[in-house]
């Protein structure tokens, strides 16, 4: 293994005070509870909007806190979900008076934790409503699993549900933007190399020279299926086709796309990706009226891509325009 | 007799058994997790050995509350809750007594296990840590009923778990992050089951 790192049990905090120092005119750092906070929370009156998930897959969650965005975002181990009183300190920290949305992905321990972190809450007055993130067409079979994952319409629903907190909607209005959002979201991944967590020190799984890796999470958990590379239209389009015919998505449709790279792949291949979708999504008659290219939700050093699209009317779009100042997404300001 | 004094030599020998087998449970959840099993369980004993030194609870439940509250602030994953519930649980079942006798023992097991159903809402061959406690539980309720004394009792309970916990190996994970994989799931034994299957192999060798 070789990473830019001192000890790998510090890597997270090492990090996190790295955010700190960098961007501190938009966070401030809680070490001990290990959160990064809007530097201006608690903003009364102002519904409070706190994630969180394990660490690995920045810029997200502590990347996308400040204005027009994420409240707080609490940092776990490497790919390990936080715990109950990091969100309950979090919750804490952004409660304007007018309650917290808890913006959850749908894995078991973040789930499990997010669930006893709002119990806390409640059992002090606190109100939380959380929305659980479940966009990972690769996930074919919910019935038999823990479900659709998490993955990139996260990002979309931070921004928008950032948006609608900031223009004065309450919780409940807030709550009903990532619930909207989540469900016109779909998303897939594929992997071209595993990625290594650095407590562990080797790869978390192996995939030969000709080998991918389809339907990949955002862990290094293997996906679906493997199987042999292709070129990058042919696997755009396995990975469109996929996610289109599963909301379905139809012509007409003005779209959110996000090319996401999980972390090990340049910029370079993530727009020869995205001129691939383009080219897909005019062919089937939609529009991606708005788009991300680059690391937004990534895998430590994994080589590889994801994409996601949300399907938007006007008013999602223009929350999506509205003003955001966080260290990964700043436009407007 | 269990007492505060061996639930904590319980709780310390854990530490050291999660410690030595932190690559092990990590290269289980390699396979058909995310590879973080062994080294969330270390970092939580580790945690809880620390803050058992530094609080020094009175008595049994309140050392197992000590233990559930530093697991849930301390492991994190789908780990944390779960054991953390089991322990909480546990810790509630058995406020007030000094010492525990076997029923007590199952009784307490019994109410970690509901916990862990409850919070964790998997069935039995889900490929679940539950595959490895709930047939160690009966085993124990059926050797108590038959008389056998705690020691009995225990080794009992620890063969069934084990057998639990080799029979999540032709399992299909429904619950969990393994459930994603679908049929490549299968062939592989679960680490939660593993690590269940060590609490338990741990108390009957130090409790008699």
């Amino acid at each position: 293994m070789k990473k830019l790192i001192n000890e790998t049990a510090n890597v997270v905090k090492e990090s996190l005070a790295g955010v700190g120092a960098a961007h501190a005119d938009l966070v401030r750092i809680d070490f001990d509870s290990r959160l990064v906070i809007r530097a201006d929370a608690p903003k009364k009156g102002k519904v409070g909007i706190i994630s969180g998930g394990g660490s690995g897959h920045e810029p997200m969650h502590g990347g996308f806190v400040g204005m027009g965005m994420l409240d707080a975002a609490c940092a776990g181990d490497v790919f390990t979900s936080p715990t109950p009183d990091q969100m309950e300190a979090a919750t804490k920290a952004v409660n304007g008076g007018v309650g917290v949305l808890h913006i959850v992905k749908n894995y078991t321990g973040d789930i499990l934790n997010f669930e006893m972190g709002a119990e806390l809450c409640q059992a002090e007055g606190i109100e939380v409503v959380s929305v659980v993130i479940d966009d990972d067409v690769a996930v074919q079979d919910s019935l038999y699993t823990a479900g659709r994952r998490g993955v990139g319409t996260t990002v979309i629903a931070e921004k928008i549900c950032g948006a609608s907190a900031e223009r004065g909607d309450d919780l409940q209005t807030v709550a009903d933007w990532c619930r909207k959002v989540n469900a016109n979201g779909r998303s897939m991944g594929m992997a071209l190399t595993s990625c290594t967590v650095p407590a562990a020190g080797k790869p978390t799984f192996e995939l030969g020279e000709n080998e991918m890796e389809i339907g990949i999470g955002i862990h290094g958990e293997p996906g679906r299926t493997r199987m042999e590379m292709k070129s990058a239209k042919e696997i755009v389009t396995l990975m469109a086709e996929a996610i289109i015919s599963d909301l379905p998505f139809s012509s007409g449709d003005q779209v959110i796309a996000l090319v996401n790279g999980m972390g090990g792949t340049p910029l370079i291949e993530l727009y020869l990706v995205y001129n691939e979708l383009n080219q897909i999504c005019e062919a089937k008659g939609m529009t991606i009226a708005r788009r991300l290219v680059g690391n937004y939700i990534t895998s430590l050093d994994m080589a590889g891509c994801s994409i996601t699209l949300v399907k938007a009317d006007a008013e999602m779009l223009s929350l999506w325009d509205a003003p955001v100042n966080t260290p990964g997404l700043r436009w407007g300001v | 007799m269990v007492s505060r004094d061996d639930i904590v030599a319980w709780v310390e020998a854990l530490q050291k058994v999660y410690a030595e087998n932190k690559e092990y449970l990590t290269d289980l959840d390699a396979k058909i997790g995310d590879a973080d099993h062994g080294i969330n369980l270390d970092r939580g004993y580790s945690a809880v050995v620390k803050k058992l030194a530094e609080t020094n609870p009175p008595d049994v439940s309140s050392v197992l509350k000590t233990v559930a509250m530093t697991l849930i602030s301390s492991v994190g994953g789908a780990s944390g809750p779960l054991y953390g519930t089991l322990f909480l649980r546990a810790s509630t079942a058995c406020a007030g007594k000094t010492e525990l006798a076997a029923a007590d023992i199952v009784a307490i097991f019994q109410a970690g296990l509901d916990g862990v159903l409850q919070r964790g809402k998997a069935q039995l061959e889900d490929k679940t840590m539950v595959d490895a406690l709930t047939p160690a539980i009966n085993a124990m309720q059926q050797a108590l009923n038959n008389g056998a004394d705690l020691k009995e009792m225990l080794q009992q309970g620890v063969m069934a778990a084990e057998s639990g916990m080799k029979g999540t190996i032709p399992l299909l994970a429904k619950k969990g992050r393994a459930s994603y994989l679908g049929e490549r799931s299968i062939g592989h034994q679960d680490p939660g089951a593993t690590s269940s299957y060590l609490l338990l192999k741990t108390a009957a060798e130090l409790w008699s």
